[in-house]
């Protein structure tokens, strides 16, 4: 369905207020990348701007490993701008939005300041960075809205950039790697999500590792192929650890959204976790319903890249196994690679689910696109 | 499942189990460490008295999420005497094989394997002695139980020469690998022992486990059981990524690998993301000459235990669909608390008569050439 609708011009959709999908689409995952530290120089303190200086931080790039800018996944071609790394032009992002019709979309910014093991630096980094995305970005391109990058190496930090962010309802949810120090549902990380709860921001899970430890259980992966494929398993591990640590039970508004690592790993997970659950439950006593109930009423699931079934019949079966409409987020993953052209929905869709993916489910999620006067209130 | 609610003689009273099973998976267990002795040459012996067991965790005889029931066994499964379950071969003869028509009965013994032990020669020696005492104790008991061959996989070379050793007698039906080694099964140091596999005509079977070093997460250690537990099933995942991708069926095309407790229904959806991923990270794996799921459908199979259970039991017989009901194989984890009882566990699949007799017998006899 994605292609034959396609045809209605970028302009008569504006016009109507609609995507590529005759309805109004959020795109819940496109990435913006620092082009560099002298980006974020601006940004930073007189401390921090002179140790830029004098520790040379300017010629260290930050680059994630997980993450090599010119892997082809991370990069579609038609997307990477003419100069700079995918993810640094607005001017293609923008254009990217025009060609769904996106109304909103929700920018995230993987970077290396979370995986640094000074947890002033990645303060300060992961702050200028969120300036940086409020300056050069949201400022500029009105469509858009973004992540709190954390400095998650420590919970207090994390909260205070909250606090400060928080005033900016452009900023929709707070971001994480899901792979890091800590399996994240542990008590330690809690005023985090108290910090959320309170501002109705939600808890974004991103794909990425600072391998702190293997990126598996099996231990030191040698390809970035066996390191992508993981981050399922990883979503798995922290998924049980949100709902076993019993965070849902402790902040009953949270959300928390998925990125960048497919769905139909979700029901075998969740069966084996209900199962499992029966059997030991007496370990947990204040998980009081069952794995699956409490993920479908909290977690949401970015589209892209939809890990998909040779035929459309099982890709059918896996969506109808998830147990509810509302879980998937429409997402490109821009500027990745996981599509061709405009076909991020997969086909065969019933016109309801579409519309809950590419808009209400999004809505439902981030409590803050519902307040549609915020981006003129706090432009300056 | 895990709770006496019955008398032992009252709980055995139970619908006589009609089909002939092949047990995948049943755990023989000693009754202290010294049962190992007479298998173990006097140096080991006092290894074994004086340093114990030196692994890779903190806790150097139990697991640091400490199971929910004692011995994570069945609370039935404790034999008159009081000894560990497993232990008494007479008692699970009576408890298992005969009452549940176990035709044949694959033993995966887990306590006091070598297979972890960082002094790799106190591990050959310890691996070395369990193969011993599987047939001493078990296999020359009743003839209706079959060994695997446990090794010292960090040691490639003496893991090779123990399954040269071993694979003349008969009744050894595999090699069995901890998924949790030091590193990922797919790499190269690994792969002696699967061309000793192979030479042999011995598939690998794979129980979950193992003490590697590694957290069961990619984020460190989860707190409770329930995560520890469930994160086997990722780690099975790992395990097919691995070997698929680092091409040890490109190399070694005969190879087979038998997945034991990790589950199945996630299978598909893995085989979809290879493949999916793969289509992007081609250039960085030209080794691989086929889609991915093409060697995870010819190399793998699987074990039924611990069945998944969904809401809606037509899940289940879309899942078997799709990976083929050639591919798995019954297991019972007899005597664990999370044993699948052959009369009642795979009921919601929705198999017919045929498609029962594969998964109960006839696939593990033609998987591992049982007669």
């Amino acid at each position: 369905m994605s292609r034959s609708t396609a045809t209605v011009t970028a302009s008569a959709r504006h016009a109507q207020g609609t995507s590529i999908y005759g309805v109004e689409a959020i795109d819940c995952d496109v990435h913006v990348a620092v082009p560099s530290m002298n980006a974020l120089v601006p940004y930073l303190d007189d401390y921090w701007r002179e140790s830029v200086t004098t520790r040379g931080l300017e010629r260290h790039s930050l680059n994630i490993t997980g993450q090599p800018a010119n892997a082809p996944v991370f990069a579609r071609p038609d997307w990477r701008p003419a100069e700079g790394a995918p993810g640094t032009d607005l001017g293609a992002l923008s254009k990217h939005l025009d060609a769904f019709g996106t109304k909103f979309a929700v920018a995230n910014c993987m970077y290396g300041a979370q995986v640094l093991h000074h947890e002033d630096m990645a303060a300060a980094l992961c702050g200028a960075v969120n300036e940086w995305i409020a300056r050069e970005w949201l400022d500029r391109e009105p469509r858009l809205r973004a992540s709190i990058v954390l400095p998650i190496q420590n919970p207090k930090n994390c909260v205070e950039e909250i606090e400060r962010r928080a005033g900016d309802k452009r900023f929709v949810q707070v971001l994480v790697p899901v792979m890091g120090e800590m399996t994240l549902g542990r008590r330690y990380y809690w005023p985090i999500y108290e910090a959320c709860e309170r501002h109705g921001l939600a808890v974004g899970i991103h794909a990425g590792s600072s391998y702190r430890y293997a990126p598996t259980s099996v231990g030191w992966t040698s390809y970035l192929f066996e390191d992508y494929v993981a981050q399922s398993a990883a979503f798995e591990n922290q998924l049980l650890s949100f709902v076993a640590e019993g965070v849902f039970a402790k902040f009953p508004a949270l959300k928390v959204v998925l990125m960048e690592s497919g769905f139909a790993w979700l029901p075998p997970f969740l069966w084996r976790a209900n199962k499992t659950w029966r059997g030991v439950r007496a370990e947990t006593p204040w998980v009081k319903r069952s794995p699956g109930e409490i993920v479908r009423e909290h977690v949401r699931i970015t589209l892209q890249p939809v890990d998909e079934p040779p035929n459309r019949e099982q890709l059918e079966r896996t969506i109808e196994q998830i147990g509810s409409d509302s879980v998937l987020l429409f997402s490109t993953d821009f500027p990745h690679w996981h599509f061709d052209g405009l076909a991020a929905l997969p086909e065969g869709l019933s016109p309801a689910l579409v519309k809950k993916i590419l808009l209400e489910n999004p809505v439902e999620t981030y409590s803050r696109l519902r307040d549609e006067s915020a981006p003129k209130e706090i432009r300056q | 499942m895990n709770i006496n609610v019955k008398p032992k003689s009252e709980s055995r009273a139970q619908p006589e189990q009609k089909l002939s099973v092949v047990d995948c998976d049943i755990h023989p267990a000693t009754k202290s460490a010294s049962e190992l002795f007479p298998f173990m040459a006097k140096r080991w012996q006092e290894h074994a008295v004086t340093y114990g067991s030196h692994v890779r965790q903190g806790l150097s005889e139990g697991l640091a999420h400490p199971r929910m029931t004692p011995d994570v066994a069945r609370l039935d499964a404790w034999p008159e005497d009081g000894s560990t379950p497993g232990s008494d071969p007479e008692f699970m003869r009576k408890q298992h094989l005969d009452a549940n028509g176990v035709e044949l009965g694959i033993l995966i013994p887990l306590g006091r394997s070598g297979s972890h032990q960082r002094n790799l020669d106190y591990g050959a020696a310890l691996c070395s002695a369990v193969n011993d005492w599987q047939i001493s104790k078990f296999c020359d008991f009743d003839k209706r139980f079959r060994a695997s061959i446990t090794v010292t996989q960090e040691d490639a070379p003496t893991a090779v020469a123990e399954i040269n050793k071993r694979a003349k007698e008969r009744r050894f039906v595999q090699v069995l690998l901890p998924p949790r080694s030091q590193e990922p099964l797919g790499r190269r140091r690994y792969w002696p022992i699967y061309e000793a596999a192979v030479a042999n005509k011995l598939p690998i079977g794979l129980h979950l486990g193992g003490m590697g070093g590694h957290p069961s997460t990619g984020s460190g250690m989860p707190s409770y059981y329930i995560e520890e537990h469930t994160s086997m099933v990722q780690t099975m995942q790992a395990l097919i990524a691995s070997m698929v991708i680092e091409g040890v069926f490109e190399k070694f095309p005969e190879l087979q690998i038998v997945l034991i407790e990790g589950g199945f229904t996630w299978e598909p959806a893995l085989r979809w993301r290879l493949d999916k991923h793969w289509k992007r990270f081609k250039s960085e794996v030209p080794h691989l000459k086929r889609a991915p799921s093409e060697y995870v459908i010819e190399h793998f199979r699987f074990t039924t235990q611990p069945i998944d259970e969904p809401e809606d039991p037509r899940d289940m017989r879309h899942i078997v669909d799709w990976i083929g009901v050639e591919r798995l194989m019954f297991s019972t984890d007899y005597p664990h608390w999370d044993y699948d009882d052959p009369r009642y566990a795979l009921n919601h699949l929705g198999l017919s008569e045929a498609e029962k007799r594969k998964i109960f017998s006839g696939n593990a006899k033609g998987f591992y050439g049982l007669q």
